[in-house]
């Protein structure tokens, strides 16, 4: 019997597929999420605009917030670690969490390294913006990715520059002789077995989820028609006016993302999704899809 | 040529529409209740099962898949399919399909960090098959007709009973795709049956 190979932690992201992991705050908001068909919840403390909004240090969530959410639903409980903090991951691990996310929603406890994520028996999700950084964090031991977008504004733009760049590299690599792959690497700053592996696959070796300025059910299905393989929805459900109603939207129209009509139907009266934040009025030091190695 | 469905609302479909081709049969991602007529069989694929169920009722798929059951085609649940399949869940008062006669227990081997991978004699499939156990549920119960296919450390993880299969595991995961090959043999079958 073998616990934590890379089938079974990559394996675990494959089950989510096509679904919707929601960022919750309590048991009450996780239940609802469960309700609404997610296929998982992010524990956390304050959801990503709420952390913006707070300013200073944001870091693991209070464990009884996690243990709260792991007794309230039966579907499976992420939770986020801060960037190279290798003592948050290991409580998280200890306390049963399934998966862990290595984020740039929290402030990093270390500004050169990240996790050496191959290391732990609980599989982890990061963050990219490019294949670069997708490549490294999979050569870490990441078994899932999600694009990073910008978290907490509720503007799509990011995510989508973000995806539309992984699947335009990876659409390149793929098309390369493998002779031209060690250059790729080099220029790309990505470990050049995991190109190669690329290559042999025809697309990335691990599920690649959207994060990151999902307000709407019309921008999970812009996503998901995008290529993401799925959806992280963080403060746009529950800074929505009707979060219940919300939730089921989003992850109906994350199912169903081409049924026009019935994205149409999902998003007559939610009443207001929650305010967004153009982001050329962030300060540089103020966006998170920065933060990352 | 047969031709087989995977459901296709959420979860591992693609992994199992690749086991499919590889065996040489026709794979279709079933997205509408419609689809489930141009089928010979079904795979209900991994995920999470209480998210597939919602998803279940919203596209109003349980009676179109209770139609389907009857027409005596066969039924492969894997993992969340497993559960789907099920007539008792423990700690639920209603099942989801509940057309197979076994209980299961979800998430019976515990939570991810216990998720794991172990080899497994499977009768008249392998005498060793690379088996990935991902929040796995179990066969607590299995009824007179059910037959035992496999078991792990003392748990029943795959079982038969007439047109349905069922296991507790992702074959889809690996690149060994007798399983999957079993159930198109029972597929084969079930239409050649309906021809005579």
């Amino acid at each position: 019997m073998r616990t934590g190979t890379d089938r079974v932690k990559r394996g675990m992201a494959e089950m989510q597929k096509g679904g919707v992991i929601m960022d919750v705050v309590n048991a009450e908001q996780a239940k609802i999420a469960e309700e609404a068909g997610a296929v998982a919840v992010m524990a956390l403390e304050r959801v990503p605009s709420d952390i913006r909004a707070a300013g200073g240090v944001a870091r693991m969530a209070d464990p009884r917030i996690i243990e709260e959410v792991i007794n309230a639903v039966s579907i499976p409980v992420m939770a986020k670690a801060r960037i190279g903090h290798i003592v948050e991951a290991r409580v998280l691990e200890a306390m049963g969490v399934d998966y862990i996310d290595e984020s740039e929603v929290l402030t990093p406890a270390d500004e050169e390294y990240h996790l050496l994520k191959s290391d732990y028996t609980v599989p982890f999700v990061c963050g990219c913006r490019d294949l670069g950084e997708a490549a490294r964090r999979i050569g870490e031991g990441a078994s899932m990715l999600r694009t990073k977008g910008e978290p907490g504004t509720g503007n799509i733009v990011e995510a989508v520059r973000h995806i539309r760049k992984v699947n335009a590299q990876v659409r390149k690599v793929v098309s390369m002789n493998e002779d031209e792959l060690m250059t790729e690497a080099k220029l790309l700053g990505a470990p050049y077995e995991i190109l190669l592996e690329i290559k042999r696959l025809g697309r990335l070796p691990v599920v690649n989820f959207a994060a990151g300025g999902v307000a709407t059910p019309a921008d999970a299905a812009l996503m998901m028609q995008l290529g993401s393989d799925g959806v992280f929805v963080g403060s746009g459900i529950f800074k929505s006016e009707n979060p219940a109603k919300f939730a089921r939207a989003i992850v109906e129209a994350t199912t169903h993302y081409q049924d026009y009509k019935l994205i149409a139907e999902l998003s007559k009266n939610l009443g207001t999704p929650m305010k967004g934040i153009e982001i050329s009025s962030l300060a540089p030091e103020a966006r998170m899809q920065e933060r990352g190695w | 040529m047969t031709k087989i469905g995977v459901l296709a609302l959420q979860g591992a479909v693609r992994e199992h529409i690749q086991s499919l081709e590889a065996c040489g049969v026709e794979a279709v991602a079933i997205k509408r209740t419609e689809q489930l007529d141009e089928v010979d069989g079904l795979i209900l694929p991994g995920g999470e099962s209480t998210t597939m169920r919602r998803l279940i009722d919203k596209y109003d798929f349980l009676n179109p898949l209770k139609e389907f059951v009857r027409t005596g085609k066969p039924m492969f649940g894997t993992c969340a399919g497993l559960i789907l399949l099920a007539k008792n869940i423990v700690g639920y008062s209603e099942p989801h399909l509940g057309v197979m006669d076994v209980t299961v227990e979800r998430n019976s081997f515990g939570r991810q960090v216990d998720s794991f991978e172990a080899d497994l004699a499977i009768k008249d499939v392998a005498e060793s098959f690379t088996a990935v156990f991902i929040r796995a549920p179990h066969i607590v119960e299995a009824g007179e007709n059910v037959e035992v296919l496999s078991k792990h450390n003392g748990r029943i993880v795959a079982a038969r009973e007439g047109q349905f299969l069922g296991c507790s595991f992702h074959p889809e995961l690996t690149d060994d795709h007798r399983l999957t090959a079993y159930f198109v043999g029972m597929v084969e079958e079930a239409k050649q049956k309906q021809l005579a």
